[in-house]
């Protein structure tokens, strides 16, 4: 190669803003508006990575989205970065991929001399024996892309942004830009996106004149029609994937170091002007650094001022090659130009050297091209080639949105089919060719009345000619430069009857990688069909699916990392519990005081646990739920939502009660609260409380109606404090809470009303410790008063605070359950023997049928039972089974919910879930855990105050 | 991401809303139910290909309604609430 930037011209760059950056370590010097592609190639690189399997150098193919070889690691903006799409950026680090030491001193260029021995698939064949994962990290670290950096962390998080609007263009081309004005213009609010850096597409620098304007004066205008009509244009932005209903998803990139931003938008109708992508020739080792896409070569030459090489020759099946053909000699380059085509050809160019009715058959060079051979032997010495093997239509997102497209011979291109609803694709990606066609297409496309803008050029006289790759060719022709695939691997694939285009690119990779084939699907694919003796058309091409270019994992992400992944909840009283030594757990998604003070966890946890059962101790329960029941079905409403009858409660009095699912299966567990005749407090599992909330309005709305029942959760409006043990009584008595604690008034398992500090004050007596209890009910802002004055009356009962470890010690000792944790997905209410309403109700509730099934009724169902271990052994493992000799095996009956040392009983107790456990006790069974074997003996659940006597005490 | 219509608030994400089951699995009542009538009830599901008719809450405003459906193309045809009361497109 012999590329250099000249002197004058390069609309995109700035000359008077140099700046430099290092690619492979060493130095380049660009021009702000460069893109890395466009300043490599101006300081001559010619190799700018290594192949994916076979490290063959690789050199700048394209311009845009669509480039194959030249990736780039970037640090701090993650690997195989399009170098043709990257702005330079003073001081930026740039690392070719799958190189080392670096992209032109390859250390396993070696390989590609045994390419022959390792085609399509060797890998699968070859390291079958013993087993392909012994090879597979040496293979995978010889081959690949760029590498991940597993120290990077987001600086942060990116942004997500949702948008509605009339019309969405996607592609700032001529189209584009055409249908985003007529829309601005007709007062619809637009969003115009384009995946460069700057708008204009094709006619940044392709020729042409648009209402007597030149095209950089038309581009301008056209914008500022957008823009001022106050409508939003957002560049660097690449519309990658559209999704039910027209969501359409957008990476929007920064050069300010920001994370990409991810925009989705529900346009009521999207055009699609994505232009169209020039695809390379067949010919042998057409991979070779220096051979490059003719388009490509004019964008930098007229945009970037880089005339890619000296001595050059066009290789073209169409028109669109004359006009870069002309620009070179224009610009100082020999230009021999070789069309495939025979007849209608374009007049030439003055000084362009035409060759009509030839291809090029093979190219030579090391590490880059130096001559070619044309089909007739004549060799020409160049030091670069531009081919254009013809324009495939940028379809991806149509396709996405589940149409088809139809083949079109004339065109040698895939073009759209059956329409979408509310999807409209204009332009070159419409199969339009000259201006004219592409303005007319655009304003069709807004089904504007409005004529299309008056324009002149790329007039095309000739069409295009087939340019397929031909099976049993001479040499390696390649077809994926990404996955490194080559005319013979289709062959291969072929050959063992992989024909349809699914298989093939599974079985050579074809089409996969970072590119996702853009420029090498068609040229597969035509091959495959040319081979399997079918056309292009019923050959077909694979699924398109999102993204179109690969997006970072931060921009899906946004904010939802870390702490933000799945918040948890938190406690109006937080912050006064973490004054007070809190340790804080995360339980049923709340964030809870597991134990107060001290790093001891387990000596704290046995102390408040001791302690709470000698005198006073408090207790922040406020994440129990509370859903209020209302209206005047209300009470048949609780009777069909509880396996237990509520309707008999009394108003004022609580009931403890199941609820099941149809299945029969224990779903939750609570107090039910009846405040008067029509109004009940649903007292329900503090992780339960939005999934019971849920299932009491589907029941309210299915079978009771809206004006029978109202249902409304409080659970976050009041906090609910505690105070339990033998001393509570008293430490109230202390406390101004305006109603009588006599136990006349107010007996266990009731509730009263008062006030406290003028607020609302509910006092339920009811007790999940097994000790006389008190729950005090308050507005949640309102309870750090409450707290405060009952801290500061319980120092004189030496009262402990409770957190959650040491309450589930006492809950245990009762025989109390916690749903989930002592029950599963098969406990029904009588394994936890409450088996009255089974056999007692006569009117219907959820579950109940499936309690009278044959599972429901069979002899060896799991049963809620305690267990009790030898003295002086340690507590029994959580999760430890009951195990039973069963002929030559051993199999569970059983296993451990729940396993605790009980500071007041001085041993260790256990509930569990044991086959026929309710009419065990007494027994002793073995018990097994990660191999280790005990004994234990079925007890009660309840092993502390069986009777019940300090309920009162 | 789809477009559900709520009866009651509009066209909205489908991130706002939960499958609630096909519609016209009515409950059959009483202790009595043949097991094979209630396993029907709990298990067996149509689950057909083209149009349904399915049962879907909407979280935000805590309404079920029934939503008409195309399971194959995801075209929401119409939503009505529970009792068939309102209709909206």
């Amino acid at each position: 190669m012999s590329a250099e930037r000249l002197s004058t011209g390069g609309s995109a760059i700035d000359r008077a803003r140099p700046l430099s950056f290092s690619f492979d370590g060493r130095k380049v010097d660009a021009f702000a508006g460069d893109t890395i592609a466009a300043a490599l190639l101006a300081n001559d690189v010619a190799i700018v990575g290594r192949s994916f399997k076979y490290h063959r150098p690789r050199g700048v193919w394209g311009s845009g989205v669509e480039e194959p070889n030249a990736l780039v690691d970037i640090a701090g903006r993650g690997p195989n970065t399009r170098a043709t799409t990257e702005a330079a950026r003073q001081g930026l680090v740039a690392v070719s991929v799958n190189a080392s030491p670096d992209a032109a001193r390859d250390r396993s260029a070696f390989l590609d001399r045994f390419a022959r021995f390792i085609p399509a698939a060797f890998y699968y064949k070859t390291f079958m024996w013993p087993d392909w994962h012994r090879f597979e990290p040496r293979i995978r670290a010889m081959a690949g892309l760029g590498k991940v950096d597993p120290t990077w962390t987001a600086p942060e998080a990116a942004d997500q942004i949702n948008h509605h609007c009339d019309v969405l263009v996607v592609g700032a081309g001529p189209a584009g830009l055409a249908a985003a004005r007529l829309a601005a213009h007709e007062g619809k609010s637009v969003l115009l996106v384009d995946e460069q850096m700057v708008p204009g597409g094709s006619l940044r620098h392709r020729d042409g004149e648009i209402d007597g304007k030149s095209t950089a004066q038309w581009i301008t205008e056209s914008l500022s029609a957008v823009t001022g009509a106050g409508q939003l244009f957002l560049p660097a932005t690449t519309a990658f994937g559209i999704y039910d209903h027209n969501l359409v998803a957008l990476n929007q990139r920064h050069q300010d170091g920001r994370p990409d931003t991810l925009w989705r938008v529900r346009p009521r109708r999207i055009i699609l002007a994505t232009g169209a992508l020039e695809r390379p020739l067949p010919f042998a080792d057409n991979d070779l650094p220096g051979i490059m896409a003719a388009d490509a070569a004019l964008v930098y030459l007229r945009c970037y001022a880089v005339r890619v090489g000296r001595r050059i020759v066009i290789a073209t099946n169409n028109d669109s090659a004359y006009e870069v053909a002309e620009a070179l000699i224009e610009a100082g380059a020999a230009v021999t130009l070789i069309d495939m085509r025979q007849d209608g050809l374009p007049s030439a160019p003055k000084g362009v050297t035409v060759l009509r009715g030839r291809m090029i058959a093979s190219a030579q060079g090391k590490s880059s091209v130096e001559s070619v051979t044309l089909d007739d032997g004549t060799r020409l010495t160049v030091d670069s080639v531009l081919v254009s093997g013809g324009w495939t239509p940028t379809l991806h997102l149509f396709c996405q949105a589940r149409s088809k497209l139809a083949w079109s011979e004339k065109r040698a291109a895939f073009l759209p089919g059956d329409p979408v609803e509310g999807i409209a694709v204009a332009g070159a990606a419409n199969g339009a060719v000259s201006l004219s066609e592409v303005f007319t297409d655009a304003v069709r496309a807004t089904q504007s009345p409005s004529p299309a803008p008056a324009s002149t050029g790329r007039e095309a006289s000739g069409g295009v000619v087939p340019a397929w790759p031909i099976a049993g060719a001479k040499g390696r022709i390649w077809i994926d430069y990404q996955s490194d695939v080559t005319a013979k691997d289709v062959e291969l694939a072929a050959r063992e009857n992989f024909v349809s285009v699914e298989h093939l690119k599974r079985y050579t990779t074809l089409g996969m990688a970072t590119d996702q084939g853009k420029t090498s699907n068609l040229l597969g694919l035509a091959l495959l069909a040319g081979i399997s003796g079918r056309s292009i058309a019923e050959t077909g091409t694979t699924t398109y699916r999102p993204p179109f270019t690969p997006v970072p994992l931060t921009s899906f992400a946004g904010p939802r990392s870390g702490e933000l992944m799945a918040p948890v909840r938190r406690l109006p009283l937080e912050n006064t519990h973490r004054a007070q030594g809190a340790v804080f757990q995360e339980y049923g998604g709340w964030l809870r005081p597991a134990f107060y003070g001290g790093t001891d966890a387990e000596a704290a946890i046995q102390d408040e646990a001791r302690r709470a059962r000698q005198s006073a101790a408090l207790f922040d329960g406020s994440t129990l739920g509370k859903i209020e029941v209302i209206g005047p079905q209300a009470a048949a409403f609780v009777d069909f939502i509880y396996y237990n009858t509520m309707s008999t409660l009394k108003p004022g009095r609580c009931r403890y009660g199941f609820m099941l699912s149809e299945n029969g299966v224990v779903f939750d567990d609570g107090i039910l609260v009846r405040l008067d005749e029509h109004r009940f407090i649903v007292s329900c599992s503090t992780s339960h409380v939005g999934a019971v909330h849920v299932r009491l309005e589907e029941w309210r709305q299915d079978r009771f109606g809206r004006d029978a029942v109202y249902i409304h959760n409080a659970t976050s409006e009041m906090a609910t404090l505690t105070v339990s043990g033998p001393a509570s009584k008293q430490l109230l008595a202390t406390l101004d809470l305006g109603l009588s604690l006599a136990d006349a008034d107010l007996p266990h398992m009731a509730i009263g009303e008062g006030r406290f500090a003028g607020d609302l004050l509910r006092v339920a007596r009811v007790s999940f410790t097994g000790d006389r209890s008190y729950e005090l009910s308050i507005r949640a802002d309102r309870a750090e008063i409450l707290w405060r004055s009952l801290q500061e009356a319980g120092k004189a009962f030496d009262a402990v605070t409770l957190g959650l470890e040491a309450l589930m010690i006492l809950r245990a000792e009762k025989g109390y359950i916690v749903i989930s944790k002592d029950t599963d997905g098969t406990t029904m209410p009588q394994d936890l023997g409450v088996d009255g309403p089974r056999t007692k109700r006569q009117t219907d509730y959820v579950g109940r049928r499936s309690l009278f099934t044959e599972v429901a009724q069979a002899p060896n169902r799991l049963q809620l039972v305690g267990l009790a271990v030898p003295d002086g052994e340690p507590p029994l493992a959580p999760g430890a089974h009951g195990i039973l000799q069963d002929g030559l095996k051993l199999r569970s009956q059983g296993f451990v919910t729940s396993s605790y040392l009980s500071p007041v009983l001085g041993r260790p107790i256990a509930l569990a879930l044991i086959e026929r456990g309710a009419a065990r006790h007494g027994e002793t069974i073995d018990m097994q855990h990660l191999g280790q074997k005990r004994h234990a003996t079925i007890t009660a659940p309840c092993v502390f105050d069986p009777s019940g006597a300090r309920f009162n005490a | 991401m789809q477009i559900f219509t709520c009866p009651f608030c509009g066209p909205r994400d489908e991130s706002e809303f939960h499958f609630g089951g096909e519609a016209g699995n009515t409950r059959p009542d009483g202790a009595g139910v043949p097991a094979e009538r209630w396993a029907q009830y709990l298990y067996m599901r149509a689950n057909p290909k083209g149009a349904t008719r399915e049962v879907w809450v909407h979280l935000t405003c805590g309404e079920f309604f029934v939503m008409e459906r195309d399971s194959v193309g995801h075209k929401v045809a119409a939503s009505q609430a529970l009792g068939g009361a309102e209709k909206s497109e």
